[in-house]
């Protein structure tokens, strides 16, 4: 179900916790098998809960609690940006406002070609360099001015 | 009383994170000292408690007070965790420390594990912040590589491993109980205290959970003394301190400053207020604590006993500045949306009364506010407080007593006219992006 890479990456992760505490890894077994298959899927779940010897019950819960993890499919690009209180009074919403306008699509949907999904997020830690986004999870933009935001969705859709 | 940079010391050229900078810099020479001389644990602690060094991520607890809760003699495992978890609105001070001076955390925690006897150790790093962590792994494999870390470190009997876990979007996991659950591989929900961690944590062992920011404190406390790093704070605020200054100022950013230092001179450092205009209110320690109207705010030194007279906390050290074009009912809408999203959902108060905030602040906001509604939020506040298991219900309520007791006009003109005492176009023009020139 999972690939050797990615099984790879979660015995390096199983590997910190003391053998019997492989649950442990659920997080970042989830984080791995969601880079993959760019979502979680309920098998995709399973898939890591039997890895990990964890009832598939655990892993969905911890699937569905934390709120990086795509339950549903997203476009190749999921774009989060910040709005909380800190990145709003330097211009998190504005940031927002102009890639709705920007995608035509409001938060939480995705555009009609697949590409780009928008979601709102909170507090990344990084409200000093805001406004802020978040790139597939991973990548934090920082600074976000309307120009930057035209550079990144023009890199991104090349 | 001014800026002083400890936790960030000497990163200015061309000096990096990188482990062999950190060694130019005086790095893990506390360490050696100890290993070398085989400090007694119980003199490490009695150092940490002269220095008067209080929780950096928001209690203020005494940190040495804490490492001494430990049981010294408990055989089998004893876990040590860092509380990276940083996801309070305004907080972002454990990211700078990470991405500039990740050794420094490393090394207070080796110090630390050697004080208490732990080991092994996780750093608890907030998962939107991935390629801090992936740093933190390299910072890691490079203090490994140097026989820092691992078995018999510097070839003594010590050994500590640590290891990097990260989270993946919960502000409920920052909560020390909910972190250790979410190390588990649970749902980040907190646990009853007492048992507090120091008797039962991470897999029911004795831990100690500490903040990045007072892990990155102990190397300077063991090198040059805890009666020095007090003494550059105040008396019962030893140290200096990072403070996350966000919002309406011309340079938003980390300021690492003596406990103690007048507010104005931080705000003067962060550039005074964006375009000169002027100061509202000052939400002190991030978003939980309660929001200081400007003029008591400008009386105020940055140090948990001045804020705390002021009737707010300093928390973490998140200084959100929100000048004259801020709504106050739109700034408090925002944060309650915050808390009802965050909730964990394992408290009835919590989970019901922070969505009851919300829907409430949001009407007014509005324009469909009820002239009893403050009294409303008022009562959901204290039906809330107190009657949970951990303290978000709280940091849900403090901002909503806060805001309504000093702000209280500007709801009541909301609830009246059903429209903001602060032109829209305004507001807009106020919060516009803005990159300061630091950026």
């Amino acid at each position: 179900m999972l690939s050797q890479e990615s099984l790879k990456l979660i015995d390096v992760e199983v590997a910190k916790y003391p053998s019997d505490q492989k649950q442990s890894a659920v997080m970042a077994a989830l984080r791995i098998a969601q880079q993959e298959k760019g979502w979680l899927a309920r098998e995709t779940i399973d898939a890591v809960a039997s890895y990990l010897d964890m009832p598939a019950i655990a892993a969905f819960e911890v699937a569905s609690f934390y709120n990086m993890y795509d339950l549903e499919p997203v476009g190749e690009h999921k774009i989060t940006v910040c709005t909380n209180l800190p990145c709003a009074l330097s211009g998190g919403v504005h940031a927002a406002d102009y890639l709705k306008q920007k995608l035509g699509i409001e938060f939480n949907e995705t555009t009609p070609d697949g590409k780009f999904t928008l979601k709102e997020g909170e507090c990344m830690g990084a409200c000093g360099d805001a406004p802020v986004l978040l790139h597939n999870n991973h990548k934090m933009c920082s600074w976000m001015t309307t120009e930057k935001i035209d550079q990144l969705l023009a890199d991104l859709a090349k | 009383m001014s800026a002083r940079n400890l936790i960030l010391a000497d990163l200015d050229g061309d000096r990096t994170w990188r482990l062999q900078d950190y060694l130019a810099r005086g790095g893990y020479a506390a360490l050696k000292k100890i290993i070398a001389e085989s400090t007694p644990p119980a003199d490490i602690i009695a150092e940490v408690k002269a220095s008067v060094l209080r929780g950096r991520g928001g209690a203020g607890f005494p940190t040495g007070l804490k490492w001494s809760f430990m049981p010294r003699s408990f055989p089998g495992a004893k876990y040590l965790a860092c509380n990276s978890d940083e996801g309070e609105p305004g907080t972002f001070k454990d990211r700078d420390i990470l991405r500039y001076n990740p050794h420094s955390v490393i090394e207070g925690m080796i110090i630390a594990a050697y004080a208490m006897g732990c080991e092994r150790g996780y750093n608890y790093i907030h998962g939107e912040i991935f390629e801090v962590y992936d740093r933190f792994e390299e910072a890691l494999a490079e203090a490994r590589a140097a026989g820092l870390l691992g078995d018999k470190i510097l070839g003594s009997d010590f050994s500590f491993d640590l290891f990097a876990h990260h989270g993946y979007g919960a502000y409920i996991c920052g909560e020390e109980t909910a972190l250790l659950e979410s190390i588990e591989g649970k749902k980040g929900q907190p646990r009853f205290k007492p048992p507090f961690p120091a008797s039962y944590g991470l897999y029911g062992k004795p831990t100690t959970i500490n903040n990045t920011e007072t892990f990155a404190s102990v190397p300077f406390i063991l090198r040059d003394g805890g009666e020095t790093f007090l003494n550059y704070g105040k008396p019962n605020n030893g140290g200096t301190k990072l403070f996350s200054i966000s919002g309406h100022v011309n340079r938003p950013g980390n300021y690492e400053i003596e406990l103690g230092t007048p507010f104005s001179e931080l705000l003067e450092m962060a550039g005074g207020m964006r375009g000169g205009r002027k100061l509202k209110g000052v939400i002190p320690g991030g978003s939980s604590s309660p929001v200081v109207p400007a003029d008591i705010m400008m009386d105020c030194t940055m140090d948990y006993d001045s804020i705390s007279k002021a009737g707010s906390m300093l928390g973490s050290g998140a200084v959100i500045v929100m000048d004259e074009t801020t709504c106050m009912v739109r700034a408090l809408e925002r944060l309650s949306y915050f808390y009802f999203e965050e909730s964990c959902g394992q408290c009835t108060p919590c989970r019901e009364g922070t969505g009851w905030l919300y829907r409430v602040v949001h009407r007014i906001e509005h324009g469909l506010g009820r002239p009893d509604d403050l009294d409303l939020l008022n009562s959901v506040t204290t039906n809330i407080m107190g009657r949970t298991i951990c303290a978000l219900g709280d940091a849900a309520s403090m901002p909503v007593q806060s805001f309504v007791k000093h702000f209280g006009d500007e709801f009541a003109y909301h609830i009246e006219h059903k429209t903001c005492l602060v032109p829209d176009d305004v507001q807009r023009e106020g919060s516009k992006i803005y990159v300061g020139p630091s950026c």
